[in-house]
């Protein structure tokens, strides 16, 4: 990571030497700037705020709504569905981020072994994240047929179970199947993004701890970890906001199904809003997604903050 | 940031062969097939006769008896597939490009013009980076709407941009961050103009960076799915992801060859990309986090 050093005497000379060269620096910024603050204000900050206001509205599909207050989030909070999805994407998130986490870090070590053909090996681990979720989620949705499931028959030819598993048609089975695919799918970018993380440690740090008789717990334990601790936090934040938001692993395979148990709150505002036309509804429950988000980006900010510190860098 | 050489375990080389092998081989190889087994099906499934796919006793599941292209034909002329297609091509390369455009000039400003406020706005648009499209899709779906845009490609090609634009924004910031003043201090006193710098020498010398933005923003529009859900209704305006999901699942009956066709064939052109421009795209996916 580049930090520009700022040494204050050319920082002076600098700028007044830019600013006659080119008087309007600030007008010619502005100008660079009008497409992309185009589009991300009408696109993004606009429909953000819109979203905040049709969340306190009744609005439907077709028709212009009327403020209702916070009478959506009073219906919400009597609503067991909704209140069953919050328990799910709570239940999918963590699970599914502990266990990427878990592998994640496994595969990152393992990769920095010296391999054979190691740059290949990464090449194709990273696949899952390249190939677009729903296509791979197409996938899982065959692997778990009720009646072709391939796992189910492998598991009943060696004799280990008799039955074919009902692996979307029960909800805890359904549940633990969706964390499967949304495991299947992040596990790269955590692996691939700490093994970036890894290979900027100083391999002096472990000659040193070897010389001082470290095992490999304890090189682990005290040179790995800490160093990687700042790039983890921004890591699993990232994977814990793409997890807690996710919406296209969930509609392809069981579309909130079996009876509402897989239900996460991006599907269930999705199934209201538009299938269900209640824009307002729909809406409220995105809303209700906001306080969560707001927590993983904080920790994501104290993440980056300490990287910097432990950088020795103050930009 | 230095990327250290394969030794990061100093003594390494004193492991004898069946230790490594049950300390790193083996439990790569596990996760590796994890990894891989969907591919593998989707592979399989994609060649089989409906006769081998519902029939386990008598055929291998594992293997293809006999391939048939049976599937893809069905899937390329009796579905709207190539359509699908054309419109994934379309919406991609042209989101692409447009948050390319509004990337570089918005990194450049930032970076390098300092405007008032540069700080700000750089942090702004990092947040914006972090707004997901599962809580701006109904509001958006309003606004397009409204906007006439119902329906159309355009809707998808003016909305990808605002989580793309966020991801480049950033990503190119880090990369201009490293190309030294003193360049652009001798075009400035040579007499180029902004332009002429950002065109002839900012933009050449990061054109690393650019084309790991462009590789990373064509992947993210080409595996959209929410958006294009939600603004796309008739058949002929659909990208892959969602024609696959919607239009390929008649009621109850699943047509799992075609599937698994559309799922492969849809695959193919990102993995294709990707394999030509790994090392851009691992240093995009990384570089938006590290920075």
């Amino acid at each position: 990571m580049a930090i520009l050093a700022e040494p204050s005497v050319a920082t002076i000379k600098r700028t007044s030497m830019w600013s006659s060269a080119f008087q309007s620096r600030h007008f010619l910024g502005a100008m660079f700037m009008v497409p992309a603050v185009t589009i991300l204000v009408l696109f993004l900050a606009y429909p953000l705020a819109l979203g905040f206001w049709l969340g306190l509205t009744d609005t439907k599909i077709g028709g212009a709504g009327r403020f209702i207050g916070m009478a959506n989030f009073v219906s919400l909070a009597k609503d067991s569905v909704f209140w069953l999805s919050v328990f799910n994407t709570i239940f999918y998130t963590v699970t599914a981020s502990a266990v990427k986490f878990a592998i994640g870090l496994y595969l990152a070590l393992l990769l920095n072994e010296r391999l054979p053909l190691q740059s290949m090996i990464r090449a194709i681990v990273l696949l899952p994240f390249v190939v677009p979720t729903v296509l791979s989620a197409i996938a899982f949705w065959w692997i778990y047929d009720s009646q072709f499931s391939i796992i189910s028959w492998v598991l009943v030819k060696s004799g280990l179970i008799t039955r074919y598993i009902e692996f979307l048609g029960e909800p805890w089975n359904a549940r633990w199947s969706v964390v499967a695919a949304n495991v299947w799918r992040g596990v790269p970018f955590v692996a691939i993004t700490l093994l970036a993380g890894l290979q900027t440690i100083s391999p002096s740090l472990y000659e040193a701890a070897n010389l001082d008789g470290a095992t490999n717990w304890q090189r682990f334990r005290h040179i790995t970890l800490p160093m990687l601790s700042p790039i983890i936090a921004v890591v699993m934040t990232f994977s814990v906001l793409m997890t807690f938001t996710d919406f296209q692993l969930i509609y392809t395979i069981t579309r909130g199904g079996p009876i509402n148990a897989t239900h996460l709150m991006a599907t269930l505002s999705f199934q209201r809003a538009i299938t269900g036309g209640n824009l307002g509804e729909g809406a409220a429950i995105s809303n209700a997604m906001i306080p969560f988000l707001v927590a993983a980006i904080l920790l994501s900010f104290f993440g980056l903050q300490r990287s910097r510190w432990q950088q020795g860098g103050r930009d | 940031m230095t990327t250290v050489d394969d030794q990061t375990v100093g003594m390494s080389y004193l492991e004898s062969w069946p230790r490594k092998l049950l300390r790193v081989y083996l439990p790569l190889g596990l996760i590796m097939f994890f990894l891989l087994f969907p591919f593998y099906w989707m592979v399989v499934t994609t060649f089989k006769p409906d006769a081998e796919m519902y029939d386990y006793e008598k055929f291998n599941p594992f293997w293809v008896a006999h391939p048939t292209f049976e599937h893809i034909k069905k899937l390329f002329l009796e579905t709207d597939y190539p359509q699908w297609m054309w419109n994934t091509v379309i919406v991609s390369v042209s989101s692409t490009f447009i948050s390319l455009f509004a990337s570089v000039c918005a990194a450049y400003a930032i970076e390098r013009l300092r405007y008032k406020g540069s700080r700000y706005v750089g942090l702004a648009i990092f947040l914006g980076y972090l707004v997901p499209p599962s809580i701006l899709f109904i509001p958006l779906a309003a606004i397009v709407f409204q906007l006439g845009l119902f329906d159309g490609n355009l809707a998808l090609i003016l909305t990808y941009p605002t989580f793309l634009i966020p991801f480049c924004t950033w990503l190119l910031m880090g990369y201009f961050r490293t190309i030294p003043y003193e360049l652009e201090e001798c075009a400035l006193i040579d007499g180029a103009t902004r332009l002429q710098i950002l065109t002839k020498i900012t933009l050449p010398l990061s054109l690393p960076g650019v084309i790991s933005a462009g590789i990373f923003a064509f992947t993210l529009s080409w595996n959209e799915f929410i958006y294009a859900l939600t603004f796309i209704s008739s058949s002929e305006n659909k990208t892959i992801p969602v024609g696959a999901i919607t239009e390929l699942v008649n009621g109850d009956v699943y047509h799992w060859g075609a599937l698994m066709a559309a799922a492969l064939t849809g695959s193919i052109p990102v993995v294709i990309l990707y394999s030509f421009f790994v090392e851009y795209y691992v240093s995009a996916m990384t570089g938006a986090v590290k920075e």
